[in-house]
């Protein structure tokens, strides 16, 4: 039998966390499905290191999630007994590995923006917001720098890893628009000082793709339509069974613990 | 005569010892006071609150150094304690204290290099050999056995070691 899913209070606030919140959880999970499987041992090691980075940091924003909507939600609750419509990440954070083309495209377009967008956060007129993201910052500019260098290895090296880096590109960029979109209740906050507008990153993050896809002998999509709906909930296909392996086992002994 | 508050301070000296003993679970030749992740010890009458910051957001390492903290007071006479996770300011690798330091290389681990910035996430680093102290190695991979250490390698004398990650 499984168990109900818990209610949730989306102030503007709490919706905003719990975005970012389930951005990293989604993305920690999607990298964490490598351990054991990558294509080596320190690649194994890696793919493994930067889960954690990311599950870290989605604890903390569920956390304060949690503490902003001020019921008795706890970041368990949050990321284990909420159901695909009401998780609020990306579209492009929760496609499926594919191959490591796949893997590291999708982790080089979200890296890319996770280290502006934590190195700007970090002067959030919100306290725990800009200490969460003073450290997620550092952690993103190495995650960056890690698909970078293997977008580089891919895209000039073989035939057959250019053409596999290529066709990640061509399928993921369509999920990348859905980074720079705010909403009513993000305009405030953003008004406020207590968010950061993504827009105002868009031209940075253009310039890291393309200095990375030149090197890469990569080349950006110029198609310019793009995928949105994760943020309000209507998801892919993927989440769903992503969610089911995430939270079988709350769902099956609610309240385990180790 | 021993005045109230020398008992206090002396009191807070043996709290801040016994948090200040405990060593990271990962590598055991460093207390949390070289590594910097304690941050602060006060004293409420016979409560004891312990701050701490962790190194890297997921750190698993934290969870046990905070029942590590609890049990090193508790054995220093301080039954009731406390332990909270401080994120502001974020922990660097600046805070390891130079007897830290010696004390990683002497275990075989590359220590930071002295100031962490963008650059030294970005640019080229030169780390020496923790084993023969020659500057003529490469990085096999950014990322190590721990989230703070990444894997490199001596091409003097061959060796593979761990480099503590400038963060």
């Amino acid at each position: 039998m499984s168990v109900a899913n818990i209610e949730v209070s989306e102030t503007p606030l709490v919706l905003y966390a719990l975005r970012r919140a389930d951005d990293a959880l989604i993305l920690g999970h999607r990298l964490s499905e490598w351990c054991g499987h990558a294509p080596m041992l320190e690649e194994d090691m890696a793919l493994s290191n930067i889960a954690l980075d990311l599950i870290g940091q989605a604890r903390e924003l569920y956390s304060y999630a949690a503490k902003a909507e001020g019921k008795d939600n706890d970041e368990d609750k949050l990321a284990y007994l909420r159901d695909v419509r009401q998780y609020r990440n990306l579209l492009l954070v929760e496609q499926p590995n594919g191959d490591f083309a796949q893997t590291l495209v999708r982790q080089f377009f979200y890296s890319a923006f996770a280290d502006l967008y934590w190195r700007a956060m970090m002067n959030s007129r919100d306290t725990t917001l800009a200490a969460i993201a003073a450290k997620s910052e550092k952690e993103s500019a190495y995650h960056l720098r890690h698909a970078s260098e293997w977008l580089i290895r891919l895209g000039d090296g073989t035939d057959e890893s250019h053409a596999r880096a290529q066709a990640a590109i061509d399928q993921l960029w369509a999920f990348t628009g859905e980074m720079f979109a705010v909403d009513d209740g993000e305009r405030a906050l953003i008004h406020a000082g207590i968010a950061i507008d993504p827009g105002t990153l868009r031209g940075r993050w253009l310039q890291t793709l393309s200095d990375v896809a030149s090197e890469a002998t990569l080349v950006l999509p110029q198609n310019d339509w793009m995928q949105q709906g994760g943020r309000v909930g209507r998801h892919s296909e993927h989440l769903g069974h992503l969610l089911s392996e995430l939270q079988s086992m709350q769902r099956t002994f609610p309240g385990l613990t180790w | 005569m021993v005045s109230v508050l020398d008992r206090d301070s002396e009191l807070r000296r043996r709290a801040w010892d016994a948090a200040a003993s405990v060593v990271d679970p990962e590598i055991p030749v460093l207390t949390i006071a070289d590594l910097g992740v304690l941050r602060e010890v006060a004293l409420d009458g016979d409560h004891v609150e312990v701050a701490i910051t962790p190194t890297y957001s997921g750190c698993p390492a934290m969870n046990m150094i905070a029942l590590e903290i609890e049990v090193a007071l508790e054995r220093a006479g301080f039954r009731r304690s406390k332990v909270r996770t401080v994120l502001s300011p974020a922990w660097t690798t600046d805070w390891m204290s130079e007897e830290g330091r010696h004390k990683l290389r002497a275990y075989g681990i590359a220590p930071p290099q002295a100031s962490s910035s963008r650059r030294a996430l970005f640019g080229e680093q030169a780390v020496a050999c923790p084993q023969c102290g020659s500057e003529n190695t490469e990085v096999l991979s950014e990322f190590g056995s721990t989230s703070c250490k990444a894997l490199w390698r001596c091409k003097s004398c061959r060796e593979p070691f761990d480099y503590f990650k400038c963060h």
